[in-house]
């Protein structure tokens, strides 16, 4: 069981009346990377300013490596935090931004000089010291701030929203570079993010938090494969949700009719959700239990097409369909249901 | 209470101290001695005389900040939005006037439009026993705060705004109308209240250049205390006074926070264009002749007068000036320059320690405390310096503070105008100061001092050297007050020139010309240097 470094427990922040974390408990191991995920305004920074020590709890505790951090002010936690913005000094040059942190350490100079030069390689951006934080591009401007969290060596690396200002393609590139970087210096890092993607491309462990709460905590895979609920489903971006009741023969009863459901389901009322992938499409008719269907739209994916049906009854079905295999709109299909990505989720 | 609250409290602490034992203290002393004298308040208040007073100092403010910003509005579209050769210099030179002292102003005006005065010599125009005088010395004193509270936002308004308009059927009018004009809205109602205040409580201009027939309520107390003794007269006109300005600070501060609205704004030298059309050369060319005939030719009078003696230009009056034998002074003039100096230098420092502490913990807005306190730190601009000056006579000669006797009185006096212009200039730079930039400063170690030290003092740097100078200029500037407190053998340059002119005779005359000229070049001096290390956020002089 590796090292416990971060604890936090019934971890509780009202802003003005509003619960911005609600008895939040969260558990980030050494050298584990840990995303938190959710919508906007969810308290996701909120959480990161708690274990910072830059907003008072009213209620709860956060625990660093065991040591309980109440009373104990911002500047000697020992915790890096990688502003959403950045937030790097404008009066300073980049040198100076990395070296701030190893200042206030009192780390001597020719050795503050050495790791300077050696995070600017790391993130690089070799040679940068004396330029304008202003003249950064955003991307740069990213890079150096990771170099200035980094430089101290914190304990617990926390980022908001690392990438979020970032477009696309420098985004998923920079993804894949911080995490071989987090795995090679072994950083213990605490992300919150509010891309799904971002998250399951980075974290070795996925906390999905809604309205101040933890909604589910596991692997990205996990996670994917089994949302907790149907608040985490549609987060991730699932819309084939529905109230239905599993009975006892191994398929449940929906508005689209009956859907088989993977064997050991309980039998009752719950949210069924069907995977895009799980929705196959057949000649109509074909099946005389599934729905027939009107393509209504098509959503070219790359390597798949997104089909938006409009069944006889139920509401909407999104299916994944191969490229070469995607009805045109307006078509009418058959609908059969996929057991292996069917999911019954807690009413 | 949290620890941010108890920092805030221990930083307030010494303004509020030095607030209550120097303004409050002493305001509070000399108005409760006049009101106890048989309690004829009321009758003071219902006087003919004091409604006149009352009366036309309303007017007088009321139609000088009209003058003003008809006069400046052009003015601050120009210097907001075209290019032209000189015009760095030329904003230097229009605020100027805003940190010279009233009495070079008047000073200035006298020898312009008064007896003798330029006008009077080429065309036999006299304007100083009318009120234009007066109302034209006022425009002349706050044509900057003007142009540099509105120009300063006109200049960052984002022109894509107007030109969305325009795209979406406006015309060029219109499309100003409907979306510049609106904007600047704010900055208008913010500027207008202080040269309101400024004209209201004038002094020294109106004691130079009323006469006998026009006194403001400032005059009026001044005449009351010191020629009449007329201690209950004078306290009812005080409170009245105090009575206006609380209106007036309640009115701006109001203002000012509706106008912190979220407006598109860019950087100013993204919205300058050379002229174009007869619309924009003649709005220059009009700014220019303004500004020359308001602003630069009472200053070049005044120094050609300090130059022209009876047997043709020189310096006489300036060496007039290094000797005591012309009888108005126990010493002799000249060493008023060095009195000016030292009690300037004194008060700038006690100004920016006790402003700098106030604007340091009203950093954070929050709550009605901090906009209370924000609101109250004005009040020393508006209250009567005459009542303050007096009051600090009855109020400090007793232990444990009797300082009656000691020169540290006069910086004191001074200091509480600075004060204003400190927290004016600082506060907008500290809180432009985003808190997250002190928070990555927690966060990578600094404790909250060195969090300051290393954030917030880099990037305030220059505003305290801005506000240093305001403080410095109005410091050598203040004239109601320290003319009571000041000892005889230790003039300062305004309360000389003020004696100076009123002694009859050329050679005083030319006297208090000359040591004008004096004061004028160490302000003017003070503001370049200002100019040159102006802070890029702060736009604003109040």
């Amino acid at each position: 069981m590796p090292k416990i470094l971060l604890e936090t427990e019934g971890l509780t922040v009202r802003y003005q009346g509003r619960t911005a974390l609600d008895s939040v408990g969260l558990r980030v191991a050494e050298h584990e990377t840990v995303c938190v995920l959710g919508p906007s305004g969810g308290g996701k920074s909120t959480l990161l300013r708690a274990v910072a020590g830059l907003t008072d709890l009213d209620a709860g505790t956060v625990r660093l490596a065991g040591r309980d951090q109440a009373g104990v002010p911002t500047h000697r936690r020992e915790v890096g935090l990688m502003f959403q913005d950045h937030q790097l000094f404008p009066q300073r040059d980049v040198g100076g931004n990395i070296a701030f942190g190893l200042r206030m350490r009192r780390v001597p100079r020719a050795e503050t000089g050495r790791r300077v030069a050696e995070l600017l390689d790391l993130v690089g951006l070799p040679g940068a010291q004396r330029r304008a934080v202003d003249a950064l591009s955003g991307g740069e401007q990213q890079r150096v701030a990771l170099a200035r969290a980094l430089a101290p060596g914190p304990r617990l690396l926390m980022l908001d929203e690392p990438l979020g200002q970032l477009d696309r393609d420098l985004r998923e590139r920079l993804v894949v570079e911080l995490r071989q970087l987090f795995r090679r210096l072994g950083t213990t890092v605490l992300a919150v993010t509010h891309d799904q993607g971002e998250a399951f491309a980075l974290a070795d462990r996925v906390v999905v938090m809604r309205e101040g709460r933890v909604a589910q905590t596991g692997t990205p895979v996990e996670v994917w494969r089994r949302p907790a609920d149907a608040f985490v489903a549609r987060f991730l971006g699932f819309r084939n949700l529905v109230r239905a009741t599993v009975g006892a023969d191994g398929t449940a009863r929906t508005p689209w009719g009956p859907v088989p459901v993977p064997e050991g389901t309980p039998p009752g009322p719950c949210r069924l959700l069907v995977r895009p992938s799980g929705v196959r499409l057949t000649a109509p008719g074909a099946d005389p239990a599934g729905p027939r269907a009107t393509v209504g739209a098509r959503t070219f994916r790359g390597d798949h097409v997104l089909l938006h049906l409009d069944p006889e009854r139920g509401p909407a079905l999104e299916a994944a369909c191969p490229l070469r295999d995607a009805p045109a709109e307006g078509e009418a299909v058959g609908v059969a249901f996929d057991r292996a990505d069917v999911v019954a989720l807690p009413e | 209470m949290t620890r941010a609250g108890w920092t805030r409290l221990a930083l307030l602490a010494p303004p509020v101290a030095f607030l209550g034992v120097f303004f409050a203290w002493p305001v509070a002393a000399i108005t409760a001695r006049g009101l106890r004298v048989d309690g004829g308040a009321a009758e003071v208040l219902t006087d003919a005389d004091t409604l006149r007073v009352l009366g036309f100092t309303l007017w007088q403010a009321a139609a000088s900040t009209a003058l003003t910003l008809a006069l400046a509005l052009p003015g601050a579209y120009v210097f907001a939005r075209l290019a032209f050769p000189g015009k760095r210099l030329l904003h230097a030179v229009v605020t100027v006037p805003f940190v010279l002292p009233t009495v070079v102003t008047g000073a200035a005006f006298l020898a312009l439009v008064g007896r003798g005065g330029l006008l009077d010599e080429l065309w036999g125009v006299r304007l100083d026993t009318g009120v234009w005088a007066i109302l034209l010395a006022h425009a002349f004193f706050n044509y900057a705060i003007v142009v540099r509270t509105v120009g300063g936002l006109w200049a960052r308004l984002d022109p894509r705004q107007e030109e969305a308009a325009r795209v979406l059927g406006a015309g060029r009018f219109a499309a100003w109308r409907t979306v510049t004009l609106p904007a600047l809205v704010p900055s208008v109602a913010a500027a207008a209240p202080m040269v309101f205040l400024f004209t209201f409580t004038s002094f020294g201009i109106v004691q130079i250049l009323g006469g006998p027939r026009y006194a403001t309520l400032e005059v009026e107390i001044y005449r009351r205390t010191a020629q009449l003794l007329d201690l209950p007269t004078a306290a009812v006109l005080t409170l009245l006074q105090f009575a206006v300005v609380a209106v007036l600070l309640g009115a701006h501060g109001r203002i000012a926070r509706r106008g912190e609205s979220a407006l598109a704004l860019v950087d100013p030298a993204r919205t300058v264009r050379r002229p174009r059309g007869a619309a924009q050369w003649g709005l220059l060319g009009g700014t220019l002749t303004v500004i020359a005939l308001l602003l630069l030719l009472p200053l070049a009078v005044l120094v050609e007068r300090s130059l022209s003696g009876p047997d043709g230009y020189g310096f006489a009056h300036y060496r007039a000036l290094t000797s005591a034998e012309g009888g108005t002074f126990l010493v002799a003039p000249w060493e008023a320059v060095g009195n000016s100096l030292r009690f300037a230098a004194v008060a700038t420092v006690v100004a920016l320690v006790v402003g700098g502490l106030a604007a340091a913990a009203l950093t954070r807005r929050a709550g009605r405390f901090a906009r209370g306190f924000d609101a109250l730190l004005m009040l020393p601009l508006g209250t009567s310096a005459v009542t303050v000056g007096f009051g600090f006579l009855i109020a400090l000669d007793e232990p444990p503070l009797d300082l009656r006797s000691s020169w540290i009185l006069v910086p004191l006096a001074q200091a509480l105008v600075g004060v204003p212009f400190v927290v004016r200039v600082m506060l907008p730079v500290l809180r432009a100061v985003d808190d997250r930039l002190r928070q990555a400063a927690a966060v990578l170690g600094a404790s909250p001092l060195r969090a300051w030290r290393e954030v917030d003092l880099p990037l305030v740097r220059r505003a305290v050297l801005v506000a240093a100078g305001f403080a410095f200029a109005v410091s050598l500037g203040e004239f109601g007050a320290t003319v009571f407190i000041v000892r005889p053998d230790a003039p300062t340059l305004p309360v000389a020139v003020a004696r100076l002119l009123g002694r009859a005779g050329e050679l005083n005359y030319g006297q208090a010309m000359a040591l004008s000229t004096v004061l004028m070049l160490v302000c003017a001096l003070t503001l370049v240097a200002l100019e040159s290390l102006r802070p890029l956020r702060t736009t604003e002089l109040v």
